[in-house]
């Protein structure tokens, strides 16, 4: 995060034992995009759809997942 | 790298709903049973007409449907510990792997599930108004959202203040900002209580035990199954067997 950190040699920090990050915020911000997008359309699809908000009409995803919504700890109905 | 920690989170998370499923069906189904069952009486008394057969039969609904949002839940936070793990490992002291995933794990179960918790807690079946649905669910994932800032805002102050104060003093002044933070939340957000009255307690209390549970398992298991896998990918080993993956250069010990 910090640059000071950032531009710290490699070396000089495997033998002071501060792990080596593995990777910059450039090449993270991809990951958390598509599959930072991808995961929440997952916990929402068990959390909330169909209850408080509907992508789908009927209410069988919800019926589906009922128990885990609620031992998950989501509002259910 | 990245992608091995986003897998190797989501598999983890993969396996840790399955123990989080054994719990979920042997400590959190009987409560469950017993708020439908007071809802179904409640109904009958009132004269309500039956609500029909629903589209998921109940045993569908406590097996099989119970499974799936369980593990699909469990997939998803271990994909975010491992992207998580990945953004901010190396860049919190010289805290290791497994201290790493261990620091991941804690702060997302407090902010995801006991801060909610607090102020809006699970209901079982039977308790709960669907008109208000709409707006429960809102403040729920509102509350959320705050406790992530916050602890964020935590974090920032430990690490500005470690090198001045000691690691010990930092983490103190940080617990007491996110404790001050949702405190106001705590005060700011509507209260929503849901309960009827003449609910027996003790199913409410064995439900909300057991949502607790459920989550607990989800997150402490993350822990240290994701801190153990994030530490082999690190070494170059595949998540499974002794052996060095191939192609990946040996562990230099």
């Amino acid at each position: 995060m910090s640059t000071q950190t950032a531009i710290e040699p490699a070396a000089e920090r495997r033998e002071s034992g501060v792990p080596i990050p593995v990777a910059s915020p450039r090449e993270l911000l991809p990951y958390w995009i598509f599959a930072g997008l991808v995961l929440m359309l997952a916990i929402y699809f068990v959390g909330a759809e169909e209850g408080a908000t509907s992508v789908f009409s009927g209410s069988a995803i919800h019926e589906l997942v009922h128990d885990a919504r609620h031992l998950l700890g989501f509002p259910c109905h | 790298m990245v992608r091995t920690l986003l897998v190797r989170g989501m598999l983890v998370g993969l396996v840790v709903g399955l123990v989080a499923f054994a719990w979920a069906y042997f400590v959190g189904e009987p409560p469950v049973k017993a708020a439908i069952a007071v809802e179904e009486a409640a109904a009958a008394k009132a004269g309500a007409m039956d609500e029909g057969a629903p589209e998921v039969s109940r045993d569908l609904q406590s097996t099989l449907g119970l499974l799936t949002g369980i593990l699909i839940f469990s997939t998803a936070i271990g994909g975010f510990v491992g992207l998580i793990f990945a953004m901010i490992y190396g860049r919190i002291g010289a805290l290791q792997a497994r201290a790493t995933a261990l620091v991941i794990a804690a702060v997302g179960f407090t902010t995801v599930v006991l801060v909610p918790f607090t102020k809006y807690p699970a209901n079982p079946p039977a308790v709960g108004s669907g008109d208000t649905i709409g707006e429960r669910t809102g403040w729920f994932f509102v509350l959320i959202v705050i406790a992530i800032v916050a602890a964020v805002a935590a974090g920032r102050l430990i690490r500005d203040l470690y090198a001045r104060w000691g690691v010990g003093n930092a983490v103190a002044a940080g617990l007491l900002l996110f404790a001050v933070l949702i405190g106001v939340a705590h005060l700011a957000l509507p209260a929503e209580n849901e309960v009827r009255t003449g609910f027996p307690p003790q199913v409410l209390w064995d439900f909300r035990l057991a949502n607790l549970g459920t989550q607990a398992i989800i997150w402490s298991l993350l822990a240290f199954g994701f801190g153990h896998a994030a530490e082999r990918a690190l070494a170059g080993k595949p998540l499974l067997g002794r052996r060095a993956a191939a192609g990946a250069s040996a562990p230099t010990t």
